[in-house]
């Protein structure tokens, strides 16, 4: 078997919070026993509500922060082992929003430009090159090379970001929500490029968003998260076709349908999202989940496989698993 | 969204939508600033001064030190007794007046520039490190900035004087290591502001280091409001500078300081009070004039959102 480009082991970020004057800190855990393979060439997607530790993952992968304990290796290394720069050369980010992750005080040279300087690679004539080849793969036109960023629309602007990313030929692109913050117009647009760039660079995609249907689009594999943990992490087929945790049922059923005579779809879970500061018993998502049994507020559950992942839940069982 | 992907990623329609003409953002400030009526009165006035304090040689024939007993307070040139030879009069030793205070701004402005530049690098250092590593090297530099603020600045000057005797170094020294305060804060807060936008993440995620983060992707961003600051505490040491010379703790005789030829002036000020008022109002010309160019650069680098 290959080594998987990504290979994260029960990883975990917690922060300590204040709590307020003369209160002890609390432990905030944001990622908790995250473990998770990506394989080269695959889009591994991350799905969740907001608060769930999606982007915390992301600055893991990116190591923007470092765990609190557990290893992500890349190619097999642990990142911890390896220098910052390494690490930039094989993993790159594409933020959520283009309007705040360019500089707005840079030309579009400067800013497809900067990995290639920081990094020392090349003359001053072979950046440029570079930057200009960059701008054609991701089908922007030559003229915007002196543009700065406000003089750009959103989805311009995304691809500057885009061809910053790929300028040093990355292995893998971290996407963190990367349509979201596009208009709707242009969202399936930047998909599709990024679809063209992973065959054309032979790319590995690690993609957070909160919106399954991209989700089904794109994806290999898809990890559900859920206050900080992963609750099932299935092929595309197998968590579409037949979800095995009741949140990732529930995340499914939340999708609003284009027809409006359908109405707005039954969620299925209730109540609010927890405190992750305190969050509840057993399985933490007992208290919303409408399968739950006394035991999931006592016991915390294991995983249990499937020929294609596993799903963290006391219900998940064998007769489940067959049928996915 | 299941829509095939197109044939190829080289030219899709929507990325070829009009660009509108480049403009750098210096090209913008530079047109916005041109509309700006109080930006441009400021700055005429302050290249005024500047290009009399640079040359001095060229405007005036006298020599500021030369002293002429026998011609001691002769009033300018609008009084019945003035005259075109001296036209606006000559002090009590017989100095030129007009060449005084062309060589005053001199004094004037180094000690105005030297002072920014000084507190500028001072304050902003300070503000940008504790703005963006926060924590423990914020505190630490909020108590440094605390403990400035609770500094009188005329007394530390007065103290300063009595050390090591008043000089013009003395005076930039300590007016350069006092007024940063200003700088520090608003340096701070700027680059909080901007210490959390993704571009800061993505240059660190590219592998920039700390130096090339602060240096090209922070500074750049928080440099607006520093140049107002900066005008703003020119403004300050020059009117500093005058009434430390005017106490007689700034810079000493003869040089040609317009706050000592106030004060050098003031026994004969009721009876020849043109030797007041005219290093008064040349004062009064600059200061206002650095402040009107501080307003307009606020207003004029300001988002579109402000008037």
């Amino acid at each position: 078997m290959t080594v998987p480009v990504l290979e994260l082991k029960d990883v975990t970020k917690t922060y300590r919070v204040g709590q307020g004057f003369m209160k002890p800190k609390a432990t905030l855990t944001a990622v908790g026993g995250v473990s998770l393979t990506v394989a080269r060439g695959e889009v591994h997607a991350l799905v969740g509500e907001s608060g769930s530790g999606k982007s915390t993952l992301a600055k893991l992968l990116l190591g923007l922060i470092a765990p609190t304990s557990g290893e992500i290796r890349i190619d097999g290394v642990p990142i911890g082992q390896t220098d910052r720069r390494e690490v930039a050369r094989r993993i790159q980010p594409v933020f959520q929003d283009p309007y705040s992750s360019l500089n707005p005080r840079k030309s579009v040279a400067d800013l497809v430009a900067l990995p290639l300087v920081a990094h020392g690679i090349g003359s001053s004539a072979e950046r440029q090159a570079k930057v200009a080849e960059m701008l054609d793969a991701v089908g922007l036109p030559r003229r915007v090379i002196d543009a700065y960023p406000n003089q750009l629309s959103g989805g311009q602007r995304q691809r500057v970001a885009i061809a910053r990313a790929l300028v040093m030929r990355p292995d893998v692109l971290i996407c963190d929500e990367p349509t979201s913050a596009l208009d709707v117009s242009v969202q399936a647009q930047i998909l599709n490029l990024l679809m063209d760039l992973k065959r054309e660079f032979r790319l590995t995609y690690f993609f957070i968003s909160h919106n399954l249907a991209v989700v089904e689009h794109l994806a290999d594999r898809v990890a559900v998260m859920y206050l900080g943990r992963i609750v099932e992490e299935r092929g595309r087929e197998g968590l579409f076709g037949a979800p095995a945790h009741p949140y990732s049922r529930a995340l499914l059923d939340s999708v609003l349908t284009p027809d409006p005579d359908l109405g707005m779809p039954e969620a299925g879970i209730s109540g609010a999202f927890p405190n992750p500061i305190a969050p509840p018993s057993g399985c933490t998502f007992h208290p919303r989940c409408p399968q739950a049994t006394e035991r999931c507020s006592r016991e915390a559950p294991a995983s249990v496989a499937f020929a294609d992942g596993f799903a963290t839940c006391h219900n998940a069982g064998p007769a489940l698993a067959l049928a996915g | 969204m299941t829509a095939p992907a197109p044939s190829s990623a080289l030219a899709p329609a929507a990325a070829l939508e009009a660009v509108p003409p480049r403009r750098s953002p210096t090209a913008r400030f530079l047109r916005r600033a041109g509309r700006n009526p109080s930006f441009m009165i400021g700055a005429t006035v302050l290249a005024i001064i500047v290009a009399m304090a640079l040359f001095a040689p060229l405007i005036t024939a006298y020599d500021p030190y030369d002293q002429d007993i026998a011609r001691r307070l002769i009033p300018p040139v609008w009084h019945a007794k003035g005259s075109w030879e001296h036209w606006l009069g000559t002090d009590k030793l017989g100095r030129d007046y007009f060449a005084r205070l062309v060589y005053g701004a001199r004094i004037s402005l180094l000690i105005g520039i030297a002072t920014v530049v000084v507190s500028g690098l001072i304050g902003t250092a300070l503000g940008v490190a504790g703005g963006y590593f926060g924590g423990r090297v914020d505190m630490a530099i909020g108590y440094v900035v605390n403990v400035r603020l609770a500094l009188p600045v005329v007394l530390i000057a007065l103290a300063a004087a009595a050390l090591v005797g008043s000089s013009l170094e003395t005076v930039i020294l300590v007016l350069g290591l006092l007024l940063w305060d200003r700088f520090a804060v608003v340096a701070r807060s700027a680059t909080m502001q901007v210490a959390h936008a993704d571009y800061i993440a993505a240059a660190r995620a590219i592998g920039c280091s700390t130096r090339r983060i602060v240096l090209s992707e922070v500074m750049p961003n928080i440099l607006n409001p520093l140049i107002v600051v900066a005008t703003l505490e020119m403004a300050h040491a020059i009117l500093l500078e005058a009434a430390l010379s005017f106490l007689g703790l700034g810079v000493q005789p003869p040089l040609p300081s317009w706050g000592l030829m106030i004060a050098e002036g003031k026994q004969f000020m009721f009876f020849s009070a043109w030797v007041i008022a005219i290093p008064g109002v040349a004062l009064a010309s600059l200061v206002l004039a650095i402040n009107l160019l501080g307003d307009g650069l606020r207003d004029v680098t300001a988002p579109e959102n402000r008037s």
